[in-house]
């Protein structure tokens, strides 16, 4: 095989693993929009706050203590402890469900019945809001985030395919890392399938995404499965979070991953959980074979734009996206 | 009875002597948003110099320091409000740290008879004074910074880097093309292939261009590179198993930060720099026994010593000097913004004087003229340590390639001047 397709399959491959990390910011804003028809602008800033305390929480570290020790004169900034990954992931989804609680408590149930640019606009002001309580909870510095997953390119995966191709090539590059999200992935969309299709809660989850008035009316509680919608998205957010934050560090650049699952919900649709995996992979791959092939005639950096041609592209033919609901317009 | 508190508050007034307005210098800082990793322990630095100023001695000739802080997010909109909101409140001289906001601010400042100090950052060109009356840039720019970094490769390339491969990761924005112009003219001139690597704010993603540093086994890989964009590249180059000894950053790409993430991984990694590391320096004794033991430190007091914190306090303290220039050429104690760029003009830094100030060793002699706005471009390199956390300085502050950058200054304020129909002075 040519070097030139070894390459380029290996982008193909990586382009695949992208899309998996793209998908799983994506799960979060469907999961909220399938249930409620909120398009959730502060997804992004709930992964990074869910990773913030989580490092937090490994680490530690007292919070808000910038606050506590301007007010007081004291000078705490830890309790002294290292608490397990296992243990801290546990306590940070409770903090999530706590949150999910307070937003639908603080803010959703106050709109219910609104426009949804009323609530796409409380969720702007969400955002804003989450992104200074993260800086005041847990202060601004990049934290390293460890629980334990490898990264780096695989040995194995390289020394078995290094054959493929002639001394120019080294053999597949794939992140360690990126496998693992691949494999969180599948389990996390099986763990929600299945939550959805066989769970009490997941079936009245599907009703009130269906048709919340009905839902309302056989007796479920829309204050409930709201809450358990955010739940979800938060849970959703903070494995996100782990991925990307293991990749970078934590810190506020975490926040516009959101941008790149925009293209991927316009591709995927909104509505589509099988939609955003597909969208996410189809992104993750466009992207990188396009910077690969067509990147350095044009001085590279085509990523960012392309995604959004690339989802701009199906929009024209299928505009509710590849597996959103169809759009019917009724005179 | 009245007459009587009149008299009385009028001699207090009287007896405390006259009133002297405080030493204004703004702080367009960024504490928050992408790139606060970065911004916060320079403004830390920059405020905690003031202070000490007033708490050690008094202020400046004798008048307190006042350091106004005005938060930009990194966001040249932001930038320019900061720069309007406290322009009118006898700002001194304004340090944005970044890029975009310079550019905006120098027609502005020009104007306004406010000078513009952008210290290793900004537009280089700026350098050359006859054009650009209020802008300094000493005592290094971006060009002088790429020249250090293929000065050192000659170093230890045996001084021939003819047919090797360089591969420059950059910020796709003006800061991170800054460089490239520099880099062109000196691969032709010594023979070296240069690679352009662009990475999209904020660079979270880099998969694409390090899959392109693999395939392309580039000799060495040089970053310009700036808040996340510093660390995913760090960690992606330990992924592929690049060799950290051959990659080196600009000086904004080689703070603590942007090295701890990726751990014992990133040993070895290098960034130019125009100034010392580390906080074995008296000044830094100074700072925590006058301010931050006083609980008056900017920040939590934890970042002194690392690398942006000393650039800050860098940055304060030869806005200071500048400021005592200013007092002692035109006989005043209370300077005005025209006065101070008069001060930054006649300033000259030497080693006593280095010393005397808590910093021996801790950046490069120069004189500062009408003519020459930027400096002496002395560039020296540093290493990271993973096992001890801590960077450390590898080389000795070296001249840079005056022949190439001189040309390109004068090429590029040459146009600026002609575009905005200025005459050159100093003559």
């Amino acid at each position: 095989m040519s070097d030139q397709f070894l390459f380029a399959t290996e982008v193909f491959i990586n382009g695949l693993m992208a899309g998996v990390l793209y998908a799983l910011v994506a799960l979060g804003f469907v999961l909220i929009y399938k249930a409620s028809g909120i398009f959730n602008y502060a997804q992004g800033v709930m992964a990074l706050f869910a990773a913030m305390t989580l490092v937090g929480i490994m680490e530690g570290q007292v919070p808000f203590s910038h606050i506590i020790n301007a007010i007081f004169g004291t000078e705490v900034h830890h309790f002294g402890w290292h608490v397990p990954a296992l243990l801290a992931i546990l306590l940070t989804v409770g903090v999530m469900v706590g949150f999910a609680w307070l937003v639908q408590r603080v803010v959703m149930r106050h709109l219910v019945g609104q426009e949804p640019i009323i609530l796409f606009m409380a969720t702007i002001g969400l955002a804003y809001f989450l992104e200074g309580v993260s800086d005041l909870m847990w202060g601004s510095e990049i934290k390293t985030l460890d629980v334990g997953l490898p990264q780096g390119g695989s040995f194995w995966i390289e020394d078995m395919t290094s054959f493929l191709g002639s001394d120019n090539f080294y053999g597949f590059f794939i992140d360690q890392l990126d496998i693992v999200a691949t494999f969180v992935a599948i389990l996390l969309v099986t763990g929600l399938v299945l939550f959805s299709q066989y769970t009490k809660q997941g079936r009245a989850m599907r009703a009130v995404a269906d048709d919340h008035q009905a839902a309302l009316s056989v007796g479920i509680s829309l204050n409930f499965i709201w809450v358990l919608v955010w739940s979800v998205a938060g849970f959703v957010a903070l494995v996100a979070g782990i991925m990307w934050g293991t990749k970078s560090g934590v810190q506020f650049s975490l926040s516009l991953i959101a941008l790149k699952a925009l293209p991927v919900l316009m591709l995927g649709g909104f509505t589509s959980i099988p939609g955003a995996i597909v969208g996410g992979l189809i992104i993750g791959v466009g992207e990188k074979l396009f910077e690969f092939a067509i990147g350095p005639m044009v001085g590279g950096a085509t990523e960012n734009w392309f995604a959004y041609v690339l989802a701009l592209l199906f929009l024209v033919f299928r505009p509710q996206g590849l597996f959103g609901e169809k759009i019917i317009e009724r005179v | 009875m009245k007459m009587k508190l009149t008299t009385l508050a009028l001699g207090a007034v009287m007896a405390a002597g006259p009133v002297m307005a405080d030493l204004v210098f703004p702080s367009l800082s960024y504490r928050t948003g992408p790139y606060a990793a970065g911004g916060i322990p320079f403004a830390d630095g920059y405020a905690d110099y003031f202070t000490l100023l007033n708490e050690r001695d008094g202020g400046i000739g004798g008048v307190k320091t006042k350091l106004i802080e005005c938060e930009t997010g990194y966001n040249t909109e932001k930038g320019v409000e900061c720069y309007e909101s406290t322009k009118g409140q006898g700002a001194l001289v304004y340090q944005p740290l970044s890029t975009g906001i310079t550019y905006q601010l120098i027609p502005k400042v020009t104007a306004d008879n406010i000078p513009l100090h952008t210290m290793g950052y900004g537009r280089t060109s700026a350098a050359n004074g006859e054009v650009f009356s209020h802008v300094f840039n000493y005592p290094g720019n971006y060009w002088n910074g790429a020249s250090g970094v293929v000065n050192y490769l000659l170093e230890e390339t045996g001084g021939d880097l003819k047919g090797k491969k360089i591969s420059l990761v950059y910020h796709n924005s003006a800061y991170g093309k800054e460089p490239i112009r520099t880099l062109e003219e000196l691969s032709k001139k010594h023979g070296f292939e240069l690679v352009l690597l662009p990475v999209d704010h904020p660079g979270q993603e880099q998969k694409s261009q390090w899959l392109q540093v693999r395939r392309d086994r580039p000799d060495f890989v040089v970053m310009w590179g700036w808040g996340v964009m510093n660390q995913v590249a760090i960690q992606e180059a330990a992924n592929i198993r690049f060799p950290m000894e051959n990659f080196i950053g600009v000086w904004w790409s080689g703070a603590e930060h942007d090295v701890l993430s990726a751990g014992a991984k990133a040993n070895g990694y290098k960034a130019v720099t125009f100034h010392n590391v580390g906080r074995d320096f008296p000044v830094f004794d100074d700072i925590q026994t006058h301010v931050v033991d006083k609980g008056l430190a900017a920040g939590a007091g934890d970042q002194i010593g690392n690398v942006l914190y000393n650039r800050g306090m860098y940055a304060a303290m030869l806005a200071a000097e500048a400021a005592k220039t200013a007092q002692e050429i035109h006989g005043t104690a209370e300077i005005t913004p025209a006065m101070m760029r008069d001060g930054m003009e006649a300033l000259s830094i030497d080693e006593a004087k280095m010393t005397a100030l808590g910093m021996p060793n801790f950046g490069p002699a120069f004189n500062v003229s009408c003519e020459n706005h930027g400096g002496p471009g002395l560039v020296g390199v540093t290493q990271w340590n993973a096992e001890s956390k801590t960077w450390s300085l590898i080389s000795d502050f070296k001249a840079t390639d005056a022949e190439v950058i001189g040309a390109l200054i004068d090429e590029d304020s040459g146009a600026y001047a002609s575009e905005n129909n200025i005459t050159p002075r100093c003559k």
